[in-house]
């Protein structure tokens, strides 16, 4: 599993407010570093990979467990 | 790479339908866009600082999905917006949706333009003095400066 730097909890929040939120995280990281999101929002699969793609900003993992999301982004 | 640009006018002014430019102009930001919001009609009432105001009508919306099915007619009574905008703003809350305030100030964050219709301001009698800060006025001719070097545009 990779390692974060940053954990943003972002449980219980909907669209778009974890991308949003993940998005002011990374603007305080530094490249290389690793930013860990918690969702509940099922939309955030979809999202976190296109966030991803359009940002450039590497998905490095993420996994499913008792209806959590779990995202691993690492800030490009 | 050059930077992707995102024009959007806002026409309504309803609870409901305020959500969707705020909600593609803060995600479209935080993609990396540029975006510019033009505010037109009653999508003026959007840049009002209390947005307190806004409601939403169960009144000639058959779509929106009612607790108990109503007829028409009885969607006229009195209390029956005031029901269905209350019942709309506690559902947003417990399923974790943004306030457009929230929403609005993540695009002031992000530094979308706002752009405030002149002629709908006057003819509405606007005082701009009641939006909040940061809003330009502008015309239909402002809005094409941005929107024809624009990758997206969207009418809502």
């Amino acid at each position: 599993m990779v390692q974060e730097d940053k954990l943003l909890d972002a449980r219980g929040l909907n669209c778009p407010l974890p991308i949003l939120r993940t998005k002011k995280a990374l603007g305080e990281m530094n490249a290389g570093q690793v930013l860990k999101i918690v969702a509940t929002d099922p939309g955030a699969v979809k999202d976190f990979e296109a966030f991803s793609k359009q940002t450039k900003n590497p998905l490095l993992d993420q996994a499913e467990a008792g209806g959590e999301f779990v995202f691993f982004i690492q800030k490009a | 790479m050059d930077e992707k640009k995102l024009a959007i006018v806002a026409t309504k002014g309803t609870l409901d339908w305020g959500y969707p430019p705020f909600i593609l102009a803060s995600t479209a930001a935080a993609l990396g866009y540029s975006v510019e919001i033009f505010f037109t009609f009653y999508g003026l009432q959007l840049l009002k600082k209390d947005l307190g105001h806004l409601r939403v009508s169960p009144l000639g919306n058959p779509a929106m999905p009612m607790p108990v099915p109503m007829p028409t007619l009885m969607m006229v009574l009195p209390g029956m917006e005031g029901m269905a905008t209350s019942m709309m703003k506690s559902k947003m809350k417990a399923k974790g949706v943004a306030s457009l305030e929230e929403l609005r100030e993540l695009c002031v964050e992000a530094e979308v333009r706002m752009i405030a219709c002149q002629m709908t301001v006057d003819l509405f009698e606007f005082d701009t003095a009641d939006f909040i800060d940061g809003i330009e006025l502008g015309g239909a001719a402002a809005f094409f400066e941005f929107a024809g070097e624009s990758d997206i545009t969207l009418f809502i």
